[in-house]
């Protein structure tokens, strides 16, 4: 396997998530979920090019972003709870309420 | 090899300081906070001054280059730091009847100042992205605190996947530049650059890192967060929200364009270029008909980034200069533009609709004269700071040789004119139906009076502040 292989598939990842992101209207924890993969797949595009060059600085990257998005992931459940117990709706299509 | 804590003992204290208060928190006993509130004012001042008294004539490249100090980076620290104090001075009477969950209120501001701390020291790409991260984690949960809102939660919502959605735009345009580049550090980069043709797979991170940046500042194309966040937030988050970050998230841009991408100019200049123009023509034109004032003030938020993008996509020093000076002075009118809508609250009732204003320049002269000043300072009227502030952008613009689009920049602002006037043109000539007077406690008096002073002040004699931001381009 070639180092353009990690990288069309960290790329595909990303374009599904952003996708995801983009066309998803029911529920707000698969942005969440979206989101973490957006996170993998630089992880993959790191890893692979830290592997490609022989150089561990990618490497130690990927663990810092790992810490940050258990950080955020835990931020963003937490406002997920706060939008439940105001709406008892979690629905990305409820979401309409600012506008104009 | 030993390291020389001195340099971090900024951000050292603020962060023992910030753990601290947080235990001192958790024991208060006292339902208002008193304890918690001046504690963290008196960290920031701490901290101001061992910035002021650290400030640093040259520029240093510590901690394997990881963390940059030089001349911007002080300033921008020091400058950030106020502006949060004066933040926190509008915040503490507009949480206090809201029941919004009081000592944590404080203490997320004290990390926020924390990320935007490191974030402009930021030496290498990883610095500058856990910066950027602690900053916006700590602002994410800011907008949340009005537990029992459904609008505040709906905002956080939509600002937490637009900044999600941002961060790891940032991070995948950063890990395509560390595959081409085999460097995380901006200096590394730059020489990268210098010495090699930069390869499409470059640019291509560097469009990634630039859809980032759009979206951290609200710049159009990636405003859709912007409006809604701004006013389902409570009002006094938004008046952080719009201050301070904004000023950081300048200083990353220097370091991402300025300290890594300066040899990739035509790259990037070209999207500032679109961004700038499309912020201003539809910031401007979508405000005209906006009658919600955090809405008025957040489109005009999205006008004035595309102002402020004029001086940084020259990339010249002078140019970065006037947007530097831009920046700060938005950030005081900005901060001073939601104290105002603070003050103009009646209990817990936000003032929400611009009719609400009518005939408040006779009921409160004093209250309506400091709205004026800072809405004309916004529109770029002389002798407040947004004159001069708008004057040298398109001074900037013209020197480096973009004639049409000082122009383009001019008729925009003269577009933005109608609406601000509008504000004003309610305050001081409408009938209201009814009169009130309005009380403001102490601290929000103060902090309106520094703010709308220093617009003044600074309006009538901004060679100072210019000065101070020519020199902080030095080492550019």
């Amino acid at each position: 396997m070639s180092l353009t292989h990690y990288l069309v598939v960290s790329a595909l990842l990303f374009t599904i998530s952003v996708v995801g992101i983009i066309i998803n209207r029911k529920n707000v924890i698969t942005l969440l979920m979206c989101i973490e993969l957006m996170l993998l797949a630089v992880n993959t595009n790191f890893i692979a090019f830290s592997r490609y060059l022989n150089d561990e600085v990618g490497q130690v990257f990927v663990f810092f972003i790992l810490t940050v998005a258990a950080a955020e992931a835990a931020i963003g459940l937490a406002i997920l709870v706060v939008l439940f117990r105001t709406n008892k709706k979690i629905d990305v299509a409820e979401l309409k309420e600012l506008k104009g | 090899m030993p390291y020389n804590l001195m340099h971090l003992l900024p951000e050292i204290f603020l962060l023992t300081a910030g753990c601290v208060i947080l235990l001192v928190d958790v024991f208060s006993k006292d339902l208002d906070r008193n304890l918690t509130y001046r504690l963290t004012q008196l960290a920031l001042l701490a901290t101001a001054i061992i910035c002021m008294v650290q400030f640093p004539s040259v520029q240093y490249h510590l901690y394997e280059r990881h963390f940059i100090l030089d001349p911007m980076a002080g300033i921008i620290k020091i400058s950030v730091i106020f502006l949060a104090m004066l933040a926190l001075l509008f915040a503490r009477p507009y949480i206090l009847p809201r029941r919004i969950l009081r000592g944590e209120y404080y203490l997320l501001h004290l990390f926020a100042v924390l990320g935007m701390m490191v974030l402009v020291s930021g030496g290498s790409l990883l610095t500058l992205y856990l910066g950027l991260e602690l900053l916006s984690l700590s602002l994410y949960a800011l907008v949340a605190m009005q537990r029992h809102s459904y609008r505040a939660a709906e905002a956080a919502v939509k600002y937490f996947v637009m900044g999600a959605i941002a961060s790891g735009f940032l991070l995948y345009g950063m890990s395509l530049v560390y595959g081409v580049t085999q460097h995380i550090h901006l200096t590394d980069i730059a020489n990268y650059i210098a010495t090699n043709d930069a390869s499409l797979t470059l640019r291509f991170g560097l469009v990634f890192i630039v859809v980032a940046i759009g979206f951290k500042f609200g710049a159009v194309p990636f405003q859709m967060w912007v409006p809604d966040v701004y006013d389902g937030a409570p009002t006094s988050t938004t008046a952080f929200l719009s201050s301070a970050p904004k000023v950081a998230a300048f200083g990353f841009m220097v370091r991402i364009f300025a300290y890594g991408f300066i040899g990739a100019l035509v790259d990037w200049q070209g999207l500032l270029i679109i961004l700038a123009c499309l912020s201003m023509l539809i910031g401007n034109i979508v405000a005209l008909v906006q009658n919600n004032l955090k809405r008025l003030l957040a489109y005009s938020a999205i006008a004035h980034m595309g102002y402020f993008l004029l001086g940084a996509l020259t990339g010249t020093s002078e140019g970065f200069a006037a947007s530097f000076f831009y920046i700060l002075a938005y950030s005081i009118m900005s901060l001073g533009g939601f104290g105002c809508l603070i003050y103009l609250g009646k209990g817990v009732e936000d003032v929400k609709n611009l009719d609400q204003l009518k005939g408040l320049g006779r009921s409160n002269p004093w209250g309506g004269l400091l709205i004026s000043v800072l809405f004309l300072s916004m529109a770029g009227l002389p002798p407040f700071i947004g004159f001069w502030a708008k004057l040298e952008v398109f001074l900037a613009v013209l020197n480096a040789g973009f004639v049409w689009l000082a122009v383009f920049a001019a008729v925009m602002s003269i577009i933005g004119l109608f609406y601000y006037l509008k504000v004003v043109k309610v305050i001081f000539f409408d009938e209201s139906e009814k009169e009130e007077k309005i009380v403001a406690v102490r601290g929000l008096r103060l902090g309106l009076g520094i703010t709308s002073l220093s617009v003044v002040a600074l309006g009538l004699f901004p060679g100072k502040l210019m000065q101070l931001c020519a020199q902080a381009f030095e080492y550019l």
